[in-house]
């Protein structure tokens, strides 16, 4: 395996309250290496979000966490502001779930796309907006010039999606992070929208760090998988799709449902924290 | 755009028209009879009666009177002053300059103050915010009148720092004049926008898009200034709009407070003297005052929101 | 995807609340938090001082002793006298009674208006409501005290002409508030229920929609009490509401400030802190009482 990019070793995230202290993330270690693509998958509250969050450095203060997050040999953790700032601005890129929502209403599309190298890098803003319309035109939005001077509720979800995955590549980061970006969108734009993103990565030789709930989405665009649990990654690895050996994997797979036959209930997961606890002091 | 202003402005002649109405039903409604105020209590000779009877109209039919009115106001004449004797569009545009002076100077005080102070609130430490929401309730809670009399007693009779009485002689001495009462007049108002802008940078700061902004690596500055406080210019505007309508209500006891010659004390003379051509108008310009400006704002609306579409709030 | 069992937490603890019957202390506290209970306490001290007025005021409030005018404290005078020598103390517990009183009768008056109004638009709908709304946007097009000012003209300065006349200018905003709560009542599943049993359309207005919208009346009630003193106490200042010798909050800081200019400030500054005071505790409990009945929702 090539150099790694990314690397968590052992990141625990304590939420502490007025009252009490719960510990979200129990050790999460992974690395990405360049150019690799890592889908990060689990149920909804197992900590896939809360993972992005820690590398994107934008957990609550309310949160303590510890272990280390290294990026090409940088310490994310320890990382002043003014570092931290270079980090997030060329370093990485993040794709969210909801454009709609993380997409400022109030400013054009051309605004939003030029904003950030106009004011971190000091481009100009008719070349940075030249750069956007090849890039708009790459990720299949028509009429790129026109899009510069809407607004983002005239785009759809789809088209609006595409929009953020340009602004992303437009920074030249070296890891995307993609937090469940075709969830919120239309069954037609998803499959588009994927598509989109794996090309552009595959074409640039980025890294990425792909979370979703879709186990079959996650092994067709990414090379590795992890699977979490409860704040814990329990399996990782290119065989986890093929052949999953923890028993809450092999559950996840066996619960998806099929095509081809009618069921009366959906199956519930049977896997449980006292199992996983058990689990854990067996090993 | 055209077909919006078209539609806007019939609204606003409608509301203008229902109300000049109403004023000058009520006004017609009104007990005891003006002759007493032309011709002094003793009454007159039954020639004099006849003689203001025929030169006032007071004989004519209802609707014919209202009609009457609504025409020369439509022309310019707003009527005749009983007591003044004299042109009550004379008596007003000597006075309205000083009135629409105070509402502007309290107008900027306002937006100055309160979206100053709220986000400050808003974004610094919570020992600002506890000071600055204390003083907003207190401000909130404090009549006009009792920040007049308590800014006269202390800066104009107790330090004598500003003149205390009076529009002064034009240009900046009248700035000077107009200081204090602009700050009586302002501080409920400055209170309020503190209140709301607070709430507003607050609500804006745990948006998503916020949070695109940050992860992007933008300077804190700009995404403050760019996201933040620019989205929350959407309720911001409506509140000061919303205030500067009532302001020029408010300004009608300030100026009594501080004896400017105004629209507001002109009105108040004549409500106490019964002189009903000038209530009737001073009200009737209150009203499209406060009209004209709530619709300024609906206009404003649509620039600093692109979702909402001209019109698309009727 | 598992169908995890959330345990009924939430639940529970009410049913304790429930258990343990909470009395109106404790609910009031609930509703209100520590400073709206401290606003609570202080202007309940401030009503009962105003009510027993005839009974605690050590004065006559009306009665002149010039040779005592603008004295300062003194044990005889608390607070001092005013130009005629009138006891300030005693002329504030009656001028309370005016200043919360007339307010009070606005605000009874409006929300009877605007709840009966809102109510009657909500459940019509259609052209009634349009009318009905179509008549508060021209009333919101007044400002407030700009009514209070025409009813002055036309029928005299006096408290009950003020008080008529800004009844009806806070009409609107009872209404527009009250009308929106109703509507979304009227489209929740409840009603249709009741509608499908048989209840006639006035039936579930009071029984089923009126409480409900209730907390909403009664905060929005509060919270316009505040505006509605200022308002009161600002037409007597100008001398067309309350007529001296009548003792009023905003008429005796109009002749305190008279005095003010003597060097005398005793009668403005109590007046105007007490005027303060009382807008202040209102509109706290009123604030409280809109959260607390926003997050009912």
């Amino acid at each position: 395996m090539s150099e790694a990019l990314l690397t968590l070793t052992d990141v625990r995230a304590v939420l502490h309250s007025r009252h009490q202290s719960q510990s979200l993330l129990n050790g999460v270690s992974f690395s990405i290496a360049k150019g690799e693509a890592l889908g990060l998958v689990g149920e909804s509250g197992s900590g896939k979000s809360l993972t992005t969050r820690a590398v994107t450095r934008m957990l609550d203060p309310a949160f303590e966490v510890s272990g280390s997050i290294s990026f090409d040999g940088a310490e994310v953790l320890s990382m002043g502001p003014a570092e931290l700032r270079n980090y997030r601005s060329r370093d990485i890129g993040m794709i969210f779930q909801d454009p709609r929502a993380h997409v400022n209403p109030v400013h054009t599309v051309g605004d939003f796309l030029t904003e950030e190298l106009v004011r971190n890098r000091g481009l100009a803003r008719e070349e940075v907006e030249q750069r956007a319309i090849t890039l708009l035109d790459e990720v299949g939005v028509r009429y790129p010039e026109r899009r510069l001077t809407q607004y983002p509720h005239e785009l759809s979800g789809g088209m609006l999606q595409r929009v953020m995955i340009a602004s992303v590549l437009l920074a030249e980061p070296r890891l995307i992070l993609a937090d469940e970006p075709t969830t919120a969108l239309d069954v037609t734009a998803q499959s588009d929208v994927m598509a989109i993103l794996d090309e552009q990565r595959r074409a640039r030789g980025l890294s990425l760090l792909f979370i979703t709930h879709d186990l079959e989405l996650a092994a067709a665009c990414c090379e590795r998988l992890a699977v979490m649990y409860a704040g814990e990654i329990v399996e990782q690895g290119a065989h986890v799709y093929e052949s999953p050996r923890h028993p809450y994997t092999i559950e996840l797979l066996g619960a998806r449902p099929s095509i081809d036959q009618r069921l009366e209930r959906l199956p519930v997961l049977q896997y449980n924290r006292d199992i996983h606890e058990q689990l854990k002091a067996e090993a | 755009m055209g077909s919006y202003l078209l539609r806007r402005l019939g609204g606003l002649l409608l509301v203008l028209l229902v109300t000049s109405f109403i004023v000058f039903g009520l006004m017609y409604l009104a007990p005891g009879s003006p002759l007493a105020f032309v011709l002094g209590p003793r009454g007159g000779t039954p020639e004099q009666v006849a003689a203001v009877t025929a030169q006032y109209h007071f004989d004519d039919p209802f609707f014919v009177r209202y009609f009457r009115w609504l025409g020369d106001i439509v022309q310019g004449d707003l009527g005749h002053s009983i007591v003044y004797r004299q042109d009550v569009s004379a008596l007003m545009s000597g006075r309205i300059g000083t009135t629409a002076a105070l509402v502007s100077l309290s107008a900027v005080l306002i937006a100055v103050a309160g979206v100053g102070f709220g986000t400050l609130a808003a974004l610094k430490s919570r020992w600002v915010d506890t000071v600055v929401s204390t003083l907003a309730a207190i401000g909130l809670s404090t009549p006009s009148f009792v920040v007049g009399v308590a800014l006269i007693s202390v800066f104009g009779v107790g330090l004598g720092w500003f003149p205390t009485f009076g529009v002064g002689s034009g240009g900046f001495d009248t700035l000077v004049h107009l200081i204090l009462p602009a700050i009586a007049l302002s501080v409920a108002s400055a209170a309020y926008l503190a209140r709301i802008t607070k709430a507003a940078v607050n609500e804006e700061r745990g948006r998503e898009h916020v949070q695109t902004a940050t992860v992007r690596g933008l300077a804190a500055g700009v995404i403050v200034r760019r996201h933040v406080l620019r989205n929350a210019l959407i309720p911001i505007t409506t509140v000061m709009g919303l205030t500067v309508a009532t302001l020029i209500a408010g300004a009608v006891v300030v100026e009594n407070v501080f004896a400017l010659d105004g629209l507001g004390s002109l009105l108040v003379r004549a409500i106490l003297q019964r002189d009903f051509a000038v209530v009737q108008a001073v009200i009737l310009v209150l009203v499209v005052a406060f009209v004209v400006v709530n619709a300024i704002v609906d206009f404003l609306y649509t620039i600093i929101d692109p979702r909402i579409a001209l019109g698309s709030r009727q | 995807m598992t169908l995890s069992i959330k345990p009924p937490v939430k639940t529970v603890k009410r049913a304790a609340v429930e258990l343990r019957q909470p009395g109106v202390l404790q609910k009031g506290y609930e509703r209100l938090g520590l400073v709206g209970t401290a606003a609570a306490a202080v202007l309940l001290v401030i009503v009962l001082a105003a009510v027993s007025a005839p009974v605690l005021a050590p004065y006559d409030p009306d009665f002149p002793d010039l040779l005592a005018a603008l004295g300062g404290p003194t044990a005889e005078h608390p607070l001092g006298t005013d130009a005629l020598g009138r006891d300030i103390l005693s002329r504030l517990m009656w001028g309370a009674r005016v200043t919360l009183a007339g307010p009070g009768l606005v605000i009874l008056l409006s929300t009877v208006v605007g709840t009966a109004l809102a109510l009657v638009a909500a459940w019509c709908g259609g052209r009634v409501d349009t009318v009905i709304s179509w008549v508060l946007d021209i009333l919101f097009a007044v400002p407030g005290i700009v009514f209070a000012l025409i009813s002055v003209a036309i029928w005299g300065p006096s408290l009950l002409t003020v008080v008529a006349g800004l009844a009806v200018a806070y009409v609107p905003y009872v209404a527009r508030v009250v009308r929106g709560a109703a509507l979304r009542e009227r489209n929740l599943p409840y009603v249709s229920a009741a509608w499908l049993q048989g209840q006639s359309g006035v039936g579930i207005t009071f029984t089923q929609i009126l409480p409900n919208v209730q907390p909403i009346v009664i905060a929005q009630a509060v919270s316009s009490l505040g505006f509605a003193v200022i308002d009161l106490a600002s037409v007597s200042f100008l001398g067309l509401g309350v007529q001296p010798p009548t003792a009023d909050l905003g008429l005796m800081v109009k002749s305190g400030f008279d005095s003010v200019l003597r060097g005398h400030p005793g009668e403005a500054i109590s007046a105007g802190v007490l005027i303060i005071l009382i807008v202040w505790c209102v509109t706290v409990i009123g604030d409280r009482l809109t959260s607390t009945a926003r997050s009912m929702r």
